[in-house]
């Protein structure tokens, strides 16, 4: 029964993104069709890009993450779920460099790191794309996507605003992206979809080895969240880690390879998505199953 | 199917001219001219060159202390002591020349001043989180209050060995017998505009009003680009106090009073919002001109004084209507 409502689900869901993308849809076992990207994708894949081992994590006497251990590897979608209060937020804030684990190790690509902030964390390769997306309605989407990390051009003191570099770069992001997005547009005049765009965007404009986004399609139409699968696929194809912390079983169960729960602060499930299915998933969420 | 994409993604949603049609800036400006024209014909002493003269050289103080008024309320905040740091920047001057320094040492001392007020302004409202309404409500208050003590509310009208440059610099006429305040107005217009547009500092400043939370979010040094703006805003007020200094050759302790208000109606005729995000420097002078034009026009008409407050004030309803109806439309 588990298997079959699965498997629903998880039809239905590729439809949508079907109807949407520009590409045919490209299945999650690896095929021929994928060339450069993916072979980029199966080289960095043989290892773990980040590990966490033993981290914790209290504000006072509260224990917000209770000795959580996982890795993540390149190329991956790791669904991470769990009720309001779980403690997704504070184990990807300790990730995206605005905690510090109280205990525990992080580890990426092999080194220990300790991340003091969240600019440290993008040094690292690390961003993370907000929940409120955090970008200015009265800029371009090109402006939004470079904030903070203008090109330039031009000799000091006379260094100018590359416009057309940012322009043209921000373009290709898109295309990339394959999303319907104008660099020239006020992102004030743009969709649900199209914003998650310029959001993830920015994401691309370094080489980011892992990507987080905290809640990508709560907000947004069902045209729309297909559209930010589809986002997050293309990510996934750069050979990025991509972690999606969501309350929406449909939204993990198409797009996600593993999937992590969380209950109270631990980890009570971490595993391949084509072994788990939404009832076990919400079983695990709401306690009715204790652990897998 | 690839080609259609590179398509839409290069496409302009809208051109260079759509875009000034809609902007709020070209309406002003097509009713200055409008009303130039208007009151060419309709009077005699309109169009004469004295006449010019007196309107573009009002015009530049309330037009430069805007310029730096526009980027105060790009971020999303306001400045209300630059009527008051106008008149503190234009005693010291006074004062320093008065006891026979040089007209560069009185200068910069009247600089320095305006950077040190808009210093601890900016402090307040971007580290310690003041509501930049209270903090430069009460320098408005505390920047008189010094330029009285400072002078002990004496009017001061000689300005030592230097006088002769001051006034020039103030009241000369050095190019085409254009009006120097309207040069220096020219040139800071340019390079306000240059720095909006061109420049990162430009670029952040419209970041911060958009989406103050997005900018802090993505590395921009909110709380530095918050001081230095605060801090031009006064250096303009500074400028401003000088030039006026230089032009009516005598400094009171109540030139600049009530200044603070005309100078934000000029910037937001000129369309700055004061929810922020929104604003040129082009504006500022088209704001500017337009109150400069409505007063000067009063006068030639013969229409009662008293009734300036209320066409002044029509206006800045009025330039702000026009952008709440596109505002409208676009909602629906």
């Amino acid at each position: 029964m588990g298997f079959c409502v699965n498997a629903h689900i998880r039809f239905s869901w590729e439809d949508i993104g079907k109807a949407n993308s520009l590409e045919p849809r490209v299945e999650k076992k690896p095929s021929s069709k994928r060339t450069n990207s993916y072979k980029f994708w199966e080289a960095r894949r043989l290892v773990a890009v980040l590990e966490l081992t033993n981290i914790s994590k209290h504000f006072g006497a509260i224990q917000a993450v209770n000795d959580i251990s996982f890795s993540l590897e390149a190329g991956q979608v790791v669904g991470l779920m769990g009720d309001n209060g779980a403690g997704k937020s504070t184990l990807v804030k300790m990730i995206a460099g605005n905690f510090r684990p109280s205990h525990g190790t992080m580890r990426l690509d092999g080194a220990e790191i300790v991340l003091h902030r969240p600019k440290e964390a993008r040094l690292h390769g690390i961003e993370i794309v907000h929940q409120d997306l955090a970008l200015c309605n009265n800029l371009t989407a090109a402006a939004n996507v470079f904030l903070g990390r203008e090109l330039r051009r031009g000799i000091w003191p006379f260094r100018i605003l590359d416009y057309k570099a940012m322009y043209k770069r921000a373009g290709e992001i898109f295309r990339e992206l394959k999303s319907e997005t104008r660099p020239r547009d006020l992102v004030k005049q743009m969709s649900g979809g199209q914003r998650q765009a310029v959001a993830i965007g920015r994401t691309m404009l370094s080489e980011a080895k892992i990507v987080l986004m905290d809640e990508p399609t709560a907000a947004i139409s069902v045209r729309q969240v297909a559209e930010v699968l589809n986002l997050i696929r293309q990510l996934r194809d750069r050979g990025i880690v991509v972690v999606l912390i969501s309350h929406r079983m449909p939204d993990v169960f198409s797009v996600a390879d593993r999937v992590i729960v969380m209950r109270r602060g631990r980890k009570v499930a971490d595993k391949p998505i084509a072994a788990s299915s939404p009832e076990e998933v919400t079983g695990l969420i709401t306690g009715a199953i204790e652990q897998v | 199917m690839a080609i259609t994409l590179d398509q839409t993604i290069r496409q302009k949603q809208r051109s260079w001219f759509a875009t000034i049609l809609g902007g709020q800036t070209f309406w002003v400006l097509i009713a200055v001219i409008l009303a130039c024209i208007f009151l060419s014909m309709a009077t005699d002493s309109f169009a004469t060159a004295k006449n010019i003269y007196n309107i573009t050289r009002n015009v530049t103080f309330v037009a430069i202390i805007a310029l730096g008024m526009t980027l105060v309320i790009i971020t999303g905040g306001i400045d209300l002591s630059v009527g008051s740091v106008l008149c503190l920047c234009s005693m010291v001057l006074a004062i320093v020349m008065h006891a026979g320094y040089s007209i560069e040492v009185g200068i910069a001392a009247s600089i320095g001043t305006a950077l040190l007020v808009g210093a601890f302004n900016g402090l307040l409202i971007a580290y310690l989180g003041f509501p930049p309404f209270v903090v430069t409500l009460g320098m408005l208050s505390i920047a008189r209050s010094l330029a009285m003590v400072a002078s002990n509310n004496t009017v001061v009208f000689q300005f030592g060995p230097d006088h002769d440059k001051l006034l020039a610099l103030g009241g000369g006429a050095w190019l085409f017998g254009i009006a120097n305040p309207v040069l220096y107005m020219v040139v800071l217009a340019l390079m306000t505009g240059f720095m909006l547009r061109w420049t990162k500092f430009g670029r952040y400043v419209f970041a911060i009003g958009g989406n103050e939370h997005a900018a802090t979010l993505t590395g921009v040094p909110v709380q530095r680009i918050k001081v230095i703006v605060y801090m031009i805003s006064a250096l303009s007020a500074g400028v401003a106090g000088i030039i006026q200094t230089g032009w009516l050759g005598a400094v009171t302790t109540n030139i600049g009073a009530g200044m603070e208000l005309q100078v934000i109606a000029a910037a937001v005729i000129g369309g700055a919002n004061l929810a922020g995000g929104v604003g040129t420097a082009f504006g500022a002078l088209i704001g500017a001109a337009l109150i400069e034009v409505i007063r000067n026009s009063l006068g030639l008409l013969g229409i009662n004084a008293f009734w300036q407050g209320s066409f002044i004030g029509g206006a800045i309803v009025l330039a702000v209507l026009f952008d709440r109806i596109r505002n409208l439309q676009r909602d629906e």
